[in-house]
């Protein structure tokens, strides 16, 4: 084992080095493009056995991938933001042959207006498709997870397709120490991939994702998938108790920090929750009884360990690095959901924040404990509240003004 | 902990003098994390690098807003807004700048009241393009700044980051790193590790509730047209690409290769540069089959800047 400074886009391609993925289809995309760079060179050193392919697009990449996973080979690739919605028909479909590779998002918001910088918008638009998600907080967590998320999509229980999510720049471009297992360590813990009865061979052809109509026969096929997915808790818990024996890490489904005897509770998912968790320090050293849950699989979504979380706590603050447009916050949905049927639920607050990328101060993380306070003694939420500051304003409408100037310069020319 | 922030264009280097003191700081038993910051990649953008250091596990994360250090490999940032160079600069902040102007101008310029030091770059250590290697440089004079980073663990980081480059890389940036750890030995550890204020006080956020506006004012569009004319992307350039039109034989590579568009042909066919927005890529220089592109250091000319 050695430690070494990684980007996160390098611990993911570490990952997919050491789970020794035979196959690589690619497609280039900011912030993911470093991943199948550093693959791409150490293919051409020989320092790791794959195959690589450059596809004409993400739609055909996931296609390779789900097709390739078939023949029985152990696959890699990653995509990120609009590469993962230009693949979404393929991201369904894949998920529904119960084709189990490897997809590393890298998370960056949606246009338009087009940007680089990262939320979750991107991952969650494949929230319903099959795919189990990981999200990482951590560069270590990106490599650990990529190598737990092919014992879980590998898994007869299980049998679907992984997205493991980092955040692009706050992880995929930041370096932090991490620990990268020895390899026959990784061999022990991830054996070849044993497809089964699900191979596909050119001798022995078989139809992957076969057309049924009526419905009955479709309804049978997508719960089978659903269960399949929820499988995947158990074997989550198996597969990072084996990890941790190995490799010295504990990984749980949703991640709890300092939440014993907390009575707020930060709920979040995302490199983020390590500001949280900054947070959670700096405000126990004054007294106040504050903790985070930090969700680590989004699907399937750990509702049983949530609610044990959370019971008897006075009141959350769920932080959204997203926005479902005409809804509100996607985590605050799950998290109220999961909890309406719990006794002495604790008041529920909504905060949107991070959105594109912007920066959520140590102050706000402190406003929001206050406002979650207040929330508990008045035993009522006030509304969602955007984590957008007047100043932001000003900025705006600054702009707003230089664009007005334009425009009536502009038809002064007409 | 240490927080540091560097400021610079696209091309000097700065990611790359970021993870070397990251990696120093690593060598020496700290908890690190360096991070870049920029837009779509390209040369002669102002960009950002950060690194934190501490010996505790570092859960902050994303941008610095109160840096301890700050260091401007390009002194052009600093009378550019967009650059933030000046964002969360207190009193206490040490401020590094690439300069050959006076540190006083500078502090009088700037109405700064911390300690600004300065890193002259004419005499700066070059390198073999003739260029000052700046990023070397200011990584040499922060190591020394920050006053745990020892000579060896500076030369062991631009061992490791530059080594892929080979030796003549290493050697001379080696070199000016080294020049600048020890011009600057009188301000050895002047950078200090912040004390936090205490969660108990703290100023809260001036959130607002986003008022709804109709379309014509919140979609996301620029109401004018060619506005990419008025953005002098010219002033990107690091280095120029000059046609030696007497070699040229009009095979217009670079005209169909240069992907802002910039380079035209005249009526008998020869190429020109519009300079006022070449962003200095050197794409058309490694197309040119005549080799008959050469890339010059852009000169500075008085009043550029602003």
């Amino acid at each position: 084992m050695i430690c070494k400074l990684l980007t996160g886009n390098r611990a993911a391609a570490w990952g997919a080095r050491l789970a020794r993925a035979d196959y690589i289809p690619a497609f280039p995309i900011t912030p993911q493009t470093e991943i199948i760079e550093t693959i791409a060179h150490w293919i051409d050193e020989g320092r790791m056995d794959s195959r690589m392919t450059t596809l004409e697009s993400e739609h055909s990449m996931i296609t390779s991938a789900g097709a390739a996973v078939t023949t029985g080979v152990r696959t890699f690739t990653a995509t990120s933001s609009q590469g993962l919605l230009y693949g979404m028909e393929m991201i369904y479909t894949v998920a529904g042959w119960r084709a189990p590779f490897v997809l590393v998002n890298v998370s960056r918001a949606l246009s338009a207006p087009l940007t680089l910088e990262p939320d979750h918008n991107d991952v969650l638009a494949a929230r319903d498709s099959g795919f189990l998600q990981i999200h990482c907080a951590t560069c270590q967590e990106v490599l650990d997870s990529v190598l737990l998320a092919y014992r879980l999509g590998e898994d007869e229980k299980v049998r679907l397709p992984v997205i493991v999510n980092l955040d692009g720049f706050y992880l995929s471009f930041t370096r932090e120490p991490v620990e990268i297992p020895d390899d026959a360590k990784v061999d022990q813990f991830l054996p070849p991939y044993n497809p089964g009865e699900t191979r596909f061979r050119a001798g022995d052809p078989i139809s992957h994702g076969v057309a049924v109509l009526g419905g009955s026969q479709y309804s049978y096929f997508r719960y089978e998938t659903h269960l399949a997915s929820l499988n995947a808790l158990e074997i989550f818990e198996e597969a990072s108790k084996e990890f941790e024996e190995l490799f010295g890490r504990s990984y749980q489904p949703v991640e709890s920090y300092r939440t014993e005897d907390a009575e707020v509770i930060f709920f979040m998912m995302g490199s983020f929750a390590t500001k949280a968790k900054d947070a959670v320090d700096r405000l126990r050293s004054v007294g106040r009884k504050v903790g985070l849950l930090q969700p680590r699989l989004l699907r399937p979504f750990p509702v049983k360990a949530i609610v044990r979380a959370l019971a008897g706590k006075k009141g959350i603050a769920v932080i959204d690095q997203n926005i479902s447009l005409g809804k509100g916050g996607i985590l605050y949905t799950e998290l109220c959901s999961a909890l309406y049927s719990m006794a002495d639920k604790p008041v529920i607050v909504s905060f949107i924040g991070g959105l594109g990328g912007r920066d959520i101060t140590r102050e706000e993380f402190y406003e929001m404990v206050a406002v979650t306070m207040k929330a508990i003694e008045t035993g009522e939420a006030p509304p969602p509240r955007l984590l957008y500051s007047k100043e932001e304003l000003i900025q705006m409408k600054g702009l707003q003004s230089i664009a007005r100037v334009e425009q009536r310069k502009g038809r002064g020319k007409r | 902990m240490f927080r540091i922030r560097f400021h610079a264009r696209g091309g000097q280097g700065i990611k790359t003098a970021s993870r070397i003191l990251g990696t120093a700081f690593f060598l020496e038993g700290y908890e690190v994390q360096d991070f870049p910051r920029y837009g779509a990649e390209r040369r002669g953008a102002p960009i950002f690098a950060y690194v934190r250091a501490s010996k505790n596990t570092i859960n902050e994360r994303g941008i610095i807003n109160k840096p301890d250090l700050v260091i401007v490999t390009d002194d052009s940032l600093l009378l550019l807004p967009i650059a933030g160079v000046l964002l969360g600069v207190t009193e206490r902040t040490v401020l590094l700048i690439a300069t050959d102007e006076a540190t006083e101008l500078w502090k009088k310029r700037l109405n700064l009241q911390g300690l600004v030091l300065s890193i002259s770059t004419q005499a700066a250590v070059k390198g073999h393009a003739g260029l000052p290697l700046l990023g070397a440089v200011c990584v040499g004079a922060a190591a020394q700044l920050v006053g745990v980073i020892s000579k060896s663990a500076l030369e062991e980081a631009i061992h490791e980051q530059l080594q892929p480059l080979g030796k003549v890389i290493v050697e001379e940036n080696l070199a000016a790193a080294m020049t600048a750890y020890d011009q600057i030995e009188a301000y050895a550890g002047c950078t200090t590790e912040r004390e936090d204020p205490s969660a108990d006080s703290y100023e809260s956020p001036d959130w607002i509730d986003l008022p709804f506006e109709d379309a014509s004012t919140s979609a996301p569009y620029i109401h004018a047209a060619a506005t990419t004319l008025n953005v002098k992307t010219g002033l990107w350039r690091s280095l120029r690409p000059v046609i030696d039109l007497q070699q040229c034989n009009r095979c217009a590579l670079c005209h169909i290769y240069c992907p802002d568009g910039v380079i035209s042909l005249d009526a008998k066919g020869y190429p020109q540069i519009d300079y006022q927005h070449c962003k200095g890529c050197l794409i058309c220089l490694a197309q040119c089959p005549l080799h008959a592109i050469d890339a010059i250091p852009e000169p500075r000319q008085e009043g550029e800047i602003s």
